[in-house]
């Protein structure tokens, strides 16, 4: 410090100030794909007929090429006596719970990726390895990923794996909706192979009429509750279920999408750089002024 | 102040026993470290689905960026506002900030599962992302840090290279660059301040915005909009301890008079801040009516009373007698209690409070995790102490001042 003149302070201040404010515009090019599309696709699940026959398990395993056992073996009821959860192995799996209107059936839950309208792990990721396409899935992008698992910190629903055990590429293992599938016109895996229909693929906004028109049509048979309409803000994957969603291991989640708070601090600390700057600007004015207050008094 | 102190390095034997203790506890964790890139992280820590983040980024880097806030808070004191009274003490806070920011980049490099595209934030942006932000201005904040000390190597290589055999040739010319590198420093060094603040602004209160979107993972009693501003606050706030602490601590180890006239009068700048984040936390606590939760016994409720009481509440009280602020032995408790304040909030808000909706499994830090934490710690302590033993770090009683009469006019300075 101390030779440098008012002059030459004020004209570096501003080079940096311009520096600065010069990064927001490209960082506004570089960030990842939010879309929200109002073709985007989904999957109506509907638990009330659902028969737990894990089908769905196998099928996304060889979809995804992940090692699976043959085919016969999923029919094998006792892993519903644990809750189990998708991890880095499975992206789907199914549980099952007591059915409150006929105890000799029970209900079975199908669990993956939600792939929300306003995911989480896309605004998280501190590269933008995540994106949220056209056709409403969220895919994750293995060249830019490096393994924070900050998403999995920020996702409601508890999905995004990581592969703890590999010491180098580490995955994120989650649904990724078959995106490779629907991209040439097949169906998600899961959905292909479920017997019974308890999955019904479609645009999302007609599969909320279907659900809203089963429920009309059975009021007794279902909870008047479509699990994803709204939650978090809304989920491309919707659940329709005979009893409360809670008693299912459903997470108790609001309306509001899951990034909002996070993303308005964030957006408001950084309105066009204006708040960092302006603080340089201020920091630097006192010091002017303090500098110039000690060299009089001297 | 005496007017006769000078930054000089410290002559005194590297090795204690102290030392040698520390010596096996960073190599212990050097082996756990090596462990962790042979075989990932699943083999070394006990981090799960369900508990992606533990101690690693909650001590090492949260509590580590928030512990090394003494950098900027007397940055902006010494260089900003120019209270010359306090220089003595931004090159040992200095240097604390540098070492503590470098150990909290490595502490991300070995707990990111690719480590190798630890550089991708850099052209990989997301401006939604609070750890983006994080992330650069921690990067940039690092650069800074350095920047911001090179003088302290300009000192004390100018007029002392001494490359023996066949460097020998290179001691002039580096000598020039050391001096034009001193004098361009000497010129643009406000900028380096001042970016430092504002950087330091940023990060320590976007740490505080990463966990809001984890929503209802997070214990109510931590989770509020205003975690940055609280962040922000508190980090303020455990600036001055951190840097009494270590200048108590310092000064125990080496042998020299502490501060203590620097010192109290730091320590009175502790009490208005830390009560304005006290009342930052209650009010938010009331507005919010989380106190709620702390009629309920469980590991929550108690980590929050034992941050806030010991934490917080204790020490503001301690900061505001005198008798403490005279007392070496209590300044030096009651800057501990906001160190361990500080130090326990961030874990209390990154692990603690992490309550995941579906535990299959529970997460308590494994070996490998803590010997690898307290591993870097005592890597550190090594460095600040070799770096204390052989730059200009350390204010001493200056011989050559108290010997020539000449200079005893600048007795008149402060």
């Amino acid at each position: 410090m101390g030779k440098q003149n008012r002059r030459d302070f004020l004209k570096t201040t501003a080079i940096a100030g311009t520096a600065i404010s010069g990064l927001s515009i490209k960082s506004a090019k570089a960030a990842p794909k939010d879309i929200l599309s109002e073709d985007r696709m989904g999957v109506l699940v509907d638990t009330t007929v659902c028969i737990g026959c894990r089908n769905c398990e196998w099928a996304c395993k060889t979809a995804h090429d992940l090692p699976t056992q043959s085919l016969d073996k999923y029919s094998d009821r006792s892993v519903f006596k644990e809750m189990r959860r998708p991890d880095e192995s499975a992206l789907t799996v199914v549980n099952e719970y007591p059915n409150p209107q006929n105890s000799e059936i029970p209900t079975d839950v199908k669990v993956q990726c939600m792939h929300c309208d306003h995911p989480a792990c896309v605004s998280a990721c501190i590269v933008g390895a995540f994106s949220k396409h056209e056709n409403g899935s969220v895919v994750w992008d293995t060249n830019k990923c490096i393994g924070c698992r900050y998403c999995m910190v920020a996702c409601p629903f508890q999905v995004p794996a990581f592969q703890f055990d590999k010491a180098l590429n580490p995955q994120i293992k989650k649904c990724d909706f078959c995106f490779e599938r629907t991209k040439v016109g097949k169906l998600p895996a899961c959905v292909e192979i479920c017997p019974v229909e308890a999955l019904t693929y479609g645009n999302r906004n007609d599969l909320v009429k279907i659900a809203r028109e089963r429920i009309r049509r059975n009021p007794e048979k279902y909870v008047n509750h479509i699990f994803g309409e709204y939650e978090v803000g809304g989920t491309s994957w919707l659940y329709l279920a005979n009893q409360d969603f809670s008693k299912l291991q459903f997470p108790k989640l609001g309306d509001k999408p899951a990034p909002g708070v996070s993303e308005s601090i964030q957006h408001g600390i950084f309105a066009y750089f204006v708040p960092p700057v302006s603080l340089y600007a201020l920091l630097g004015g006192l010091m002017w002024i303090t500098k110039r207050k000690n060299e009089s008094e001297e | 102040m005496d007017s006769y102190t000078k930054p000089a390095q410290i002559k005194k034997k590297y090795f204690t026993p102290g030392v040698v203790i520390l010596i096996l506890f960073a190599l212990n964790g050097l082996f756990w470290l090596a462990g962790r890139f042979f075989f990932g992280i699943g083999a070394v820590t006990n981090l799960n689905n369900q508990y992606p983040w533990g101690i690693w980024i909650g001590i090492d880097v949260a509590a580590g960026v928030a512990l090394a806030a003494g950098g900027f808070t007397t940055a902006a004191l010494g260089h900003v506002i120019h209270r010359e009274y306090y220089h003595d003490i931004v090159r040992p806070a200095l240097l604390t900030a540098m070492l503590g920011y470098t150990f909290v980049a490595i502490g991300v490099f070995i707990d990111i599962g690719r480590w190798y595209y630890i550089w991708h934030p850099l052209i990989m942006w997301n401006g939604s992302s609070a750890l983006f932000e994080v992330g650069i201005c921690v990067m940039i904040y690092v650069t800074v840090l350095y920047i911001e000390f090179l003088p302290v190597v300009c000192e004390r290589f100018i007029g002392h290279m001494n490359l023996k055999g066949a460097f020998a040739f290179l001691n002039k010319p580096v000598e020039k660059i050391l001096i034009l590198l001193n004098r361009g420093l000497s010129k643009t060094m406000f900028i380096f301040i001042i970016a430092g603040v504002v950087l330091s602004t940023l990060h320590q209160s976007s740490l505080g915005t990463l966990m809001i979107i984890a929503g209802p993972k997070i214990n109510p009693l931590w989770q509020t909009p205003i975690l940055p501003l609280l962040f922000l606050l508190s980090a303020i706030a455990v600036g001055f301890p951190m840097v009494i602490f270590e200048s108590l601590i310092a000064a125990r180890s080496f042998g020299l008079k502490p501060e203590m006239k620097v010192l109290s009068k730091l320590g009175t700048m502790v009490a208005p801040i830390l009560g304005v984040y006290l009342a930052f936390k209650l009010g938010d606590m009331f507005i919010r009516e989380t106190f709620v939760y702390l009629t309920s016994f469980n590991l929550q409720s108690v980590m929050f009373v034992i941050e806030l009481l010991f934490g917080v509440i204790i020490p503001l009280r301690m900061f505001l007698s005198k008798a403490v602020l005279n007392s070496p032995l209590w300044l030096f408790v009651a800057s501990s209690l906001v160190i361990f304040g500080v130090f326990i909030n961030r874990l209390n808000d990154f692990v603690i409070a992490y309550n995941p909706p579906y535990k299959l499994v529970s997460y308590f830090p494994s070996i490998g995790e803590i010997s690898i934490t307290v591993g870097f710690i005592c890597l550190l302590i090594l460095i600040y102490r070799f770096i204390v033993m052989n730059f200009p770090v350390i204010s001493q009683p200056d011989r050559s001042y108290s010997l020539s009469t000449k200079f005893s006019i600048r007795g008149s300075e402060k």
